[in-house]
């Protein structure tokens, strides 16, 4: 319980920080920079943008959901889990890839378009997952009341998915206002690179404090929302299962038609970054790319990954075992201030990181620990919700059990709880550090002076116009975002059969 | 042996609060050496709390408790449950699940050359010989219960503790395994305590029952006692069915009830009083028309059946007839009381 508390205050201790040094010059300050129209357009830039994508990546992501599990779309097998693969391509690669190919995409369309097709997944994989366990008892109910198919789909079946369709457009817009890469890259005003702007171009920082706390507002309320939908979402699609698969729906003539939709998505998600990147890679082999530097930064990446993925893994075990045994509401406050993570930009957890380490421990500034602090901070809910798993498969009446056959505590935990956990906190740090290779604003501002990983190297490379010393780390990240991915839609099946 | 008592496990006085709720109100419980006692009690008496404070994993407020004569929990000692020599099956086995049966089996045996011998001998003596690679998930219901009781028994405690073992067994297995984990208890010669709220499987299965109500052990005695004579109405009532009558103690040795005058077993000589008669101990002598009772519940079980009888007076009795004779709902029958029967003060309700 005080191990569990420990890592949910330094969770949260960055941002309360962050909170402070904003209102550091009092509320006039403050004020002055709230009440700026450039911030009021840069709200309306922000949220509109998060709307729009949380929009058409909800159509997106029922309508391949419906086609790829009750359709008899031609290869719906292979469309679920290609489907679901633009997950894994890091937004400031996609970003990389459509503007190297036409230098003017920039703005508030390209920038919509490059977020809709990565993050529609988050609406899809959930409708899937519940499209395939409802019961088809329901409809068939719903038919023998006197409803036509497509009555019945509409009144019962959509009713079902709901829940689902609202939890995961919520990610989506916590996406969305999080991406710092994209937004970048294509030179979108939306509140993460104005925020970075700020900080970077004036010696005064209390702004970016500042657009720093507000942004944090919004994200804060959509986890909030976020986990209102998920309680009911359970609720909906709880149960023992279904008995059976539901029927499929001949689409007849229309499936080659249908085909349309999973095919413009995998082309324009998947094949034109993985196009474009290889067609950079060839030329920029031909120029004789700099190995040397991007084997550094591979080895960077590889370090600060891995120490991040330890650290955040073994700091998830007090927490996940207190989620998993206590049910006070001290532990429920300590769990959910670990899960705020989720709603923490990367660029609001380093600016934050910065504020502290120059004000508290200078030495430290710029250094290796902070960046891996901020690693634990911004993915420790990965690493939580993984140990919590297995936390459930070691309920403390196997401790009660142990200790009556003459075990002494530090016994017990070597045992029977430490081997227990071991796959969960195994998958966690494997989960967090697939995450770590591609973050970017964290890495950006916290890594040491000359430090530079995959993720920054496509960014500075990208920035400079150097699309080609962009392409080999751009290819490698893509390469290891798609392993995580896969074996997400591999669960999502499994908890549905 | 200690001064207390031949007991294995020794209660004087156990309290425990949680807050404001007082979970166990100066228990005193005794155990016999190579016993099995039963603690009955309708959930929230504190059968639990007592099990768990036997063990080691609650603290008690005050009282003593001794295993093997020595103090294990009282005023300045708080043994843990690595120490005491106690050991447990809980509701849902919580069989370590990474472990094979033969580890589970050996987990509370010492290290050495005499932990294989003894995990076999217990794995034999459980009829689990030849079992012992398999993991937990790959054994049968029936097989990880005495899994869960072969493990607790093998360390050789001074008593095992067994919490409502058979609750989340369904209700076609729970009657054999209850007899095959009886006989194993038997066979081994421990002493051990079951806690349960189901009287069946206490009086069934246990040599000594413990009735325990808020906190507190009501009644202890050999399960036949406990049935024929409960300590008051409550006990009557909880442990088996019991019809109660009202009645009048006239002359001693009898009572007037609505079923005429009846023998008293034992009870009051005088006054009013409640009447205890257990269903079998009514017959119905006559049916047809004459009969001034009616018929209005009936159950068939196969080896007998319990009809619910209506008197004029509106009194209602369970009646379990051994043959299930074909009395309709409605049948007008005569219902008589043969044996003595328990009379208790009539309480204010």
């Amino acid at each position: 319980m005080a191990l569990a508390g420990v890592v949910a205050l330094a969770a949260l201790l960055p941002v309360a920080y962050l909170v402070v040094r904003a209102g550091g010059g009092g509320w006039s300050a403050v004020a002055g920079t709230l009440f700026l129209d450039r911030t009021a357009r840069l709200l309306v830039r922000s949220l509109g943008l998060a709307a729009a994508v949380s929009v058409a990546s909800a159509a997106i992501g029922i309508a391949l959901a419906w086609l790829t599990v009750r359709c008899d779309l031609p290869g719906r097998r292979v469309w679920r889990v290609l489907v679901a693969l633009p997950l894994a391509v890091p937004s400031y690669v996609a970003a990389f890839a459509f503007v190297s190919n036409v230098p003017t995409l920039t703005g508030f369309l390209p920038t919509f378009a490059v977020l809709t097709l990565l993050s529609y997944p988050y609406v899809f994989l959930p409708v899937a997952a519940v499209l395939e366990r409802v019961d088809p008892a329901l409809e068939e109910t719903a038919r023998s009341l006197g409803d036509g198919p497509a009555t019945a789909f509409r009144r019962v079946t959509l009713r079902q998915i709901r829940p689902a369709a609202a939890t995961g457009s919520l990610l989506v817009c916590l996406y969305v206002l999080s991406d710092f890469g994209a937004v970048s890259i294509l030179r979108f005003d939306s509140f993460t690179r104005v925020i970075y702007q700020s900080y970077q171009s004036s010696f005064d920082r209390r702004p970016a404090a500042i657009l720093g706390c507000l942004l944090l507002v919004f994200t804060m309320g959509i986890l909030v929302a976020e986990a209102r939908t998920r309680g009911r979402a359970r609720y909906y699609g709880g149960g023992r299962g279904a008995p059976r698969r539901p029927p499929v729906i001949r689409l007849g003539r229309w499936r080659w038609v249908a085909l349309v939709l999973p095919v413009a998505v995998t082309v324009a998600a998947l094949a034109v970054p993985l196009g474009t990147t290889l067609r950079w890679l060839a030329e920029s082999v031909r120029a004789s790319a700099d190995l040397g530097r991007i084997g550094r930064a591979g080895g960077a990446t590889v370090l600060a990954s891995g120490l991040g993925a330890a650290v955040t893994a073994v700091a998830a075990v007090p927490v996940a075992l207190l989620a998993a045994r206590s049910r006070s509401r001290l532990a429920g406050l300590i769990e959910r201030s670990a899960f705020v993570g989720h709603a923490l930009p990367g660029i609001v957890v380093a600016l934050s990181l910065v504020f502290f380490t120059v004000r508290f421990m200078n030495p430290l500034y710029q250094r290796l620990p902070v960046l891996i602090f901020a690693y634990m901070v911004l993915f420790l809910p990965l690493a939580v919700s993984s140990v919590y798993g297995s936390a459930l498969q070691a309920p403390p009446t196997l401790d009660d059990v142990a200790r009556s056959l003459g075990k002494r505590p530090r016994e017990v935990f070597r045992t029977i709880t430490a081997p227990l956990l071991a796959p969960g906190v195994a998958a966690g740090a494997a989960l967090v550090f697939l995450t770590c290779l591609k973050e970017l604003p964290a890495t950006l501002l916290l890594g040491p002076t000359g430090f530079e990983t995959l993720s920054t190297r496509v960014w500075s490379a990208t920035q400079a116009g150097a699309f080609g010393d962009a392409a080999l780390p751009a290819l490698l990240l893509v390469a290891a975002g798609i392993l995580p991915t896969w074996a997400l839609t591999r669960r999502g099946r499994t908890t549905a059969s | 042996m200690s001064t207390a008592g031949s007991g294995a496990v020794e209660c004087v006085g156990v309290s425990k609060a949680f807050g404001a709720v007082q979970a166990l109100h100066a228990t005193d419980l005794s155990l016999a050496s190579g016993t099995l006692t039963a603690v009955l009690g309708p959930s929230g008496c504190g059968k639990t709390t007592l099990l768990r404070a036997i063990a080691g994993f609650e603290r008690v407020d005050s009282g003593t408790i001794r295993v093997s004569g020595q103090p294990v929990a009282g005023p300045g000692v708080h043994l843990p449950p690595e120490r005491r020599r106690v050991t447990i099956v809980p509701q849902e086995q919580a069989l370590f699940p990474h472990l094979t049966v033969a580890a589970n089996v050996g987990y509370g045996v010492r290290r050495g050359a005499a932990r294989q011998r003894a995990v076999e001998a217990m794995l034999e003596l459980a009829g689990l010989a030849g079992l012992g690679d398999r993991m937990p998930h790959e054994l049968s219901g029936g097989q990880q219960q005495r899994v869960a009781l072969a493990r607790a028994l093998a360390p050789g405690p001074s008593v095992v503790l067994l919490d409502e073992p058979f609750g989340s067994l369904d209700a076609a297995l729970r009657d054999e395994i209850r007899s095959e984990v009886a006989a194993l208890l038997r066979a081994s010669g421990a002493t051990s305590l079951l806690v349960t709220h189901d009287q069946e499987e206490a009086l069934s299965m246990a040599e000594t029952v413990a009735v325990m109500r808020s906190g507190a052990i009501v009644q202890v005695g050999p399960p036949q006692d406990v049935y024929r004579h409960p300590a008051d109405l409550w006990v009557a009532n909880f442990v088996g069915r019991a019809n109660i009558l009202p009645g009048r103690a006239v002359a001693a040795g009898t009572v007037e009830t609505a079923l005429g005058t009846l023998v008293v077993g034992a009870g009051p000589g005088n006054g009013d009083v409640d009447v205890v008669i257990r269903p079998e101990q009514l017959q119905i002598v006559a049916s047809g028309d004459s009969g001034a009772a009616t018929v209005d519940d009936r159950r068939y079980f196969g080896h007998d059946a319990v009809v619910g009888v209506r008197l004029p007076g509106g009194e209602r009795l369970l009646v379990r007839l051994p043959s299930a004779d074909p009395l309709p709902v409605g049948a007008r029958v005569v219902v008589s009381c043969q044996e003595p029967v328990l009379t208790f003060p009539t309480t204010v309700r």
